[in-house]
């Protein structure tokens, strides 16, 4: 393990002095996510997989999230749409409001906002989860009768996150963009069959395949970071409130910084 | 309410524990310790909370790994053991949690489904099924098959603990603090209970306990963990038969006070 090494040389150099402690600790965390991290690629490729277990976080994690994301698509939708309208107004262009609503949802909205409700509601569930169950020794209990608890508890759930967020994000466009057409509808006259016309002009492949991407990307950010958080919380029921909250924290400042990355990365292109 | 167990075969070692030492950071719990444990013994381990109980059995069931020494158990040495081996091993070994560790997504049915369709994948509905109503029937909860976890009293989820274990017929039991928690008649019910998994599952185990009338009425023999070491072993009235002041407290308690 060249990591531990690295961290005995580390100790050494930080037995004394306050800075060189946080330094430390902040070395062994990157550590244990690189160990987390190895593991779960280890436990992802080999044999046997946990299908049902899959199919059933899919479920958790995909379906039960559908009331929620509906809802908030089909207002982000309209409501963006709404306030659009009056700048677009100002130069008589509000013809253009489809492509306008289009490029901003597949570009933007959709995937953020698919990724801030699920770190929400899915990150907060899969770190409250995961830390009561190691607080009151289920994940010993699963490891001593002969589950891998990696297996089973934590590459399904980000297996489960990293598909099922992308479904959700093309669910979210599609909810949102139906939003923005009742925005429109409620003042021009326009037929959904040439709102969606318009907005089909207006959107490239490029754009679709950057949305998966990010929605990608999110979702296995969201699933290892709440696996991560709840997996390692401490003991005691205080526990399972903080990783609950880390969780949540975490996925979200990562699909941020992500954002910008993706943002920065794609406008070479 | 003295114990004698006849089958105890004082020739076969199935756990040994061989000069363990484990440290977590600067906090060393165990201190070159050495245990046995004979073929059909119920052996009680007594010690204050955090003098390392817990992370003995740890040990024994390979959930940790001991800095030094090695840990021997029905012939294999855990330390060393690969996943796979650990993982065959482990079926022999049946682990009951301090607080039942039950999987609280679950309802009882399928607690006690999990071991036995994660490690036998080739058995039938009707095996299955029939399997755990007789464990079941064994800690007499017959009738909370369908209940959740969060349904049931303590004493319960305890029973159910260690039915989900005995499903696979383990050769050692490791019990974690069984009566902790519980008032005294459920605390009878469980030290019989543990008692008669001894007889009829003809189980070799380890009780870890500060319950003295548990210790008393399940122990064979009981060793107490002192400063990361066992310092005295014996019958019940051996271990007490001391002045140590680290050891008298815990007669007093339970007995006089
Ligand atoms: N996984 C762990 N990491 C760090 N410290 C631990 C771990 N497990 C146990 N300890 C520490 O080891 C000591 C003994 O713990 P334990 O065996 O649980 O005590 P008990 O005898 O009450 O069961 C405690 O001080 C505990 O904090
Ligand atoms: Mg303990």
């Amino acid at each position: 393990m060249p990591n531990l090494r690295v961290i005995n040389l580390v100790k050494i150099l930080a037995s004394e002095n306050l800075m060189g402690r946080k330094i430390e600790s902040l070395l062994i965390e990157f550590a244990r996510i690189h160990r987390f991290f190895v593991r779960f690629l280890r436990e992802l490729v080999t044999p046997p997989f946990e299908f049902k277990e899959i199919i059933r976080q899919c479920y958790e994690i995909g379906w039960k999230s559908f009331p929620l994301i509906s809802l908030t698509g089909f207002i982000v939708g309209f409501v963006f749409t709404k306030q659009s309208r009056p700048s677009l107004e100002e130069f008589g262009a509000t013809s253009w409001l489809p492509s306008l609503i289009s490029i901003a949802i597949v570009r933007a909205l959709a995937p953020l906002v698919t990724a801030l409700i699920a770190s929400g509601k899915v990150g907060s569930q899969i770190g409250a989860e995961l830390s009561s169950m190691n607080v009151t020794e289920q994940i010993d209990a699963m490891e001593v009768s002969g589950t891998n608890p990696t297996k089973f508890l934590i590459v399904s759930r980000i297996i489960a996150t990293t598909t099922m967020i992308p479904v959700l994000c093309f669910y979210v466009a599609g909810i949102g963009l139906l939003g923005g057409y009742l925005s429109i509808a409620a003042k021009d006259d326009m037929s959904l069959l040439s709102f969606f016309n318009q907005v089909f002009e207006s959107i490239a492949v490029k754009d679709i395949f950057a949305m998966v991407l990010r929605a990608i990307v999110f979702g296995f950010t969201i699933g290892f970071a709440s696996c991560y958080v709840g997996y390692y919380s401490s003991k005691g029921t205080e526990g399972v409130g903080k990783a609950a909250n880390a969780a949540v924290v975490s996925s979200m400042f990562l699909v941020f910084i992500e954002e910008l990355l993706i943002v920065q990365i794609l406008s070479f292109f | 309410m003295e114990k004698t167990t006849q089958n105890i075969n004082y020739e076969d070692v199935v756990i040994h524990v061989d000069k363990v030492s484990k440290s977590f950071g600067d906090l060393h719990v165990l201190r070159d310790v050495d245990l046995q444990l004979y073929n059909g013994e119920n052996l009680v381990v007594l010690g204050r909370s955090g003098t390392g109980k817990s992370v003995l059995i740890k040990l024994i069931s390979g959930l940790l790994k001991p800095d030094q020494g090695n840990i021997n158990v029905l012939g294999e040495v855990v330390n060393i053991l690969d996943e796979r081996d650990l993982r065959g091993l482990r079926q022999r070994i049946g682990f009951s949690f301090q607080n039942s560790a039950l999987y609280d997504s679950m309802t009882v049915r399928e607690n006690l489904e999990f071991p036995l369709v994660r490690n036998k994948r080739n058995l039938t509905r009707t095996e299955i099924d029939k399997e755990v109503e007789e464990v079941l029937e064994g800690v007499g909860l017959s009738q909370a098959i369908n209940q959740m976890p969060s349904e049931l009293s303590g004493g319960q989820r305890k029973r159910i603990g260690i039915a989900r274990t005995l499903i696979l017929r383990p050769d050692i039991m490791l019990y974690d603090e069984p009566t902790a928690g519980l008032d005294p008649i459920t605390c009878l019910d469980i030290n019989s209970l543990i008692n008669e998994v001894q007889e009829r599952y003809r189980t070799s185990s380890i009780i870890i306990t500060h319950d003295l009338a548990c210790a008393k009425m399940v122990g064979d023999r009981m060793v107490m963990l002192l400063d990361g070491k066992f310092e005295r072993q014996g019958t019940f009235e051996q271990i007490f038969d001391t002045e140590d002041e680290r050891v008298q407290p815990f007669y007093d308690y339970n007995f006089i006070v």
